[in-house]
């Protein structure tokens, strides 16, 4: 079935893919994503209850969404690594890793800058924000893991291993947090009631979610690219490559 | 990258060593010809077929006894051999007697970490008694050895092949297995 | 060549192994004990306190301790060329991996059962609770027992394994704390906690039917 993608998986004509991709993807990613957060940031009325600090949620939203969304490319990925042992798809779980990791940490610093005026914390133990962070640990674990060997190799291998584990395990986690959420009413409610939200904010938090989509695509192509010239130095199509850029540089 | 452009070939009956100075790659060669690990270029044929279709065939005919000893250091002789009996499918045997022809008489069920590293070897080296294993593949197989250990295991080695089995060897030392060729082939220390 | 034969020629040279290296089981036995000691000297000797704590408490000691003897499960083979032989010879890894999870249960798990009872002094525990405490232990010790397996397996070959083990392996341990230790709490209140342990039962199975295969796959590469 997946017998047209074969050429794609050898390193040098997913090298030429990704570079269409890219040029396509980061330009396109950085219009959207400085639309969006303009718009959401600078130019939505103020919410009646939250006032002004509720806009963060057009970086908050679709940061917590895409760390969720990059992981499930990642085990993805992991997924044809393991089972059609796939090079490239090695490669690609540590190029997306750091994305999603990042993502996370947006989502939870921009949840924290949230807390701040709405619960009087910067912390709250609250169950997307502790799945968030679980999901964090997650992410370390898999980049820890996979710069770990002295060879390369086995890295890229076992951190496929976990991706492919930690995929199982996302679903079980989120749930037992909530679960543990609910059991554990601190003193403040912090009941979040999902208010429907007015399309005028709903515009600008969608165009947020594909911005932070495209660039997630723009840099997986960017890292991916790097990954597959650190990984084949040596054949003679890289150092081509590298003497003709070098060549343009001059 | 170790080495490149390489070209083996092994046949029932034969012995072939790799030889070469340390570093050179010897070890890592055996690990890709038994599987262990793969190459970057190129592949492993056994009877014609590649390795990662033969695997299963391929293990079954194949005996790799590698730098490591294999020996758990808190079990004895004996308990190690009839752990590998069991999975490895060995042939049973009177292993008092074997551990005996391989020199051991006496240390058979001391634990292994009181035996020395020569000894340690030859309780390894005692599964090639037992291995129906056609294809051997053998890293440094006398290193640490006395010389009665030496000639059972060329002793050892000449019936095997005499048998239609194959035996593939490293060594930086010159090998003398009696009434057979040993092919020698070179790896060259690539900078 | 069968699973179960390599099953249970692992398996008896591992109990041989746990009863030669006492080290092994009594151990972890011990940190355990010292961690619960280490909460009432942290928090304060209050009776009220340490009972409500307690349920994580022991479940955090229980996790922490399994840990700790986690990293050397498979090391002693893979450092002694047993692991590369089992691989070369394309040996069932499968029988083997389970040999080495259930002794490994053996060796921190079941202790760990049975020293429950102990906790009702420590921690000033209730009989109810003390039941919640062992429920939950038996269902949970041999899922920790699979999990850090795996942890162990993926770590083998790597640089600083000890510490990577548990930065990959706790947060797989966090849903069965947070199921265990609300079990025993609830138990605490005389409520009933069937709900959790049938979680717990679920999560066990699942790890029971997936862990297996993974730890084969760990093995294999870390070997390769």
């Amino acid at each position: 079935m997946f017998k047209w993608l074969d050429p794609y998986a050898k390193p040098q004509v997913l090298f030429a893919t990704l570079l269409w991709w890219q040029r396509g993807l980061m330009p396109l990613a950085i219009v959207v994503l400085v639309i969006g957060t303009i718009w959401g940031l600078g130019f939505t009325p103020a919410d009646y209850q939250q006032g002004d600090s509720y806009r963060i949620i057009h970086v908050h939203v679709p940061a917590a969404i895409w760390s969720m969304g990059v992981y499930a490319w990642m085990a993805i990925a992991a997924f044809i690594a393991l089972v059609w042992q796939v090079k490239t798809a090695q490669w690609a779980i540590g190029a997306i890793a750091p994305i999603g990791a990042v993502y996370t940490f947006i989502a939870l610093f921009t949840g924290a800058a949230w807390g701040k005026p709405m619960w009087g914390t910067w912390w709250v133990w609250d169950a997307r924000l502790t799945s968030e962070l679980i999901l964090l640990f997650l992410y370390l674990g898999v980049m820890a893991l996979q710069n770990a060997f002295a060879d390369r190799q086995t890295g890229d291998k076992a951190s496929a291993v976990l991706a492919v584990v930690g995929v199982v395990n996302l679903p079980i986690i989120h749930f037992s947090v909530e679960w543990w959420n609910t059991l554990h009413q601190g003193a403040t409610i912090t009941k979040f009631a999902k208010p429907s939200i007015d399309p005028s904010m709903l515009w600008p938090l969608l165009i947020c979610l594909l911005g932070f989509a495209l660039l997630f695509g723009a840099l997986t192509c960017l890292r991916l690219r790097t990954a597959i010239l650190q990984h084949e130095a040596h054949r003679p199509w890289v150092r081509q490559y590298v003497e003709e850029q070098q060549n343009a540089r001059v | 990258m170790l080495f490149e452009q390489l070209d083996l070939q092994l046949s029932a009956g034969e012995i072939l060593q790799i030889a070469g100075k340390n570093g050179a790659g010897k070890s890592s060669l055996l690990r890709i010809l038994t599987g262990l690990s793969e190459p970057e270029d190129g592949a492993v044929f056994y009877r014609n077929v590649t390795l990662s279709q033969s695997a299963d065939d391929y293990a079954d005919d194949l005996c790799f006894i590698g730098h490591l000893a294999g020996v758990q250091p808190q079990l004895t002789a004996l308990e190690n051999l009839s752990f590998w009996r069991a999975c490895f499918a060995l042939k049973p045997a009177d292993d008092w007697a074997l551990l005996a022809t391989v020199g051991l008489a006496g240390l058979e069920d001391i634990p292994c970490q009181q035996l020395s590293a020569g000894q340690q070897r030859r309780v390894s080296l005692a599964r090639l008694w037992l291995t129906p294993a056609k294809i051997w593949i053998l890293d440094e197989p006398f290193t640490a050895l006395d010389q009665s250990a030496i000639r059972a295991l060329t002793a050892l080695i000449a019936s095997h092949c005499s048998q239609g089995g194959a035996v593939l060897l490293t060594s930086h030392q010159a090998v003398d297995i009696p009434g057979y060729q040993v092919r020698q082939y070179m790896l060259e220390y690539r900078w | 060549m069968s699973h179960v034969v390599i099953f249970r020629a692992t398996l008896r040279r591992e109990l041989k192994l746990l009863a030669r290296q006492k080290a092994d089981w009594v151990n972890p036995l011990l940190f355990f004990i010292i961690i619960l000691t280490l909460f009432p000297l942290g928090v304060g000797a209050k009776p009220n306190l340490l009972r409500e704590i307690a349920p994580g408490v022991i479940w955090i000691a229980a996790l922490l301790s399994v840990l700790l003897g986690a990293e050397r499960q498979f090391r002693q083979d893979y450092r002694d060329g047993v692991l590369e032989q089992l691989v070369a010879a394309r040996a069932p890894l499968l029988g083997y991996s389970l040999a080495k999870i259930t002794a490994g249960w053996l060796g921190s798990g079941l202790p760990l059962i049975l020293v429950s009872p102990l906790l009702i002094l420590f921690l000033g525990l209730s009989t109810d609770a003390l039941l919640a405490v062992v429920l939950t232990l038996l269902l949970g010790t041999p899922l920790l027992s699979l999990l850090s397996a795996l942890g162990a397996a993926l770590t083998l070959s790597a640089d600083k394994g000890g510490i990577l083990l548990a930065l990959v392996i706790l947060p797989l341990y966090i849903p069965l704390l947070i199921f265990a230790s609300s079990a025993v709490e609830q138990a605490s209140f005389g409520l009933g906690y069937q709900a959790q342990l049938a979680v717990l039962a679920a999560m066990l199975c699942v790890a029971l039917a997936l862990v297996p295969i993974a730890v084969q796959k760990a093995l294999k590469l870390n070997v390769g």
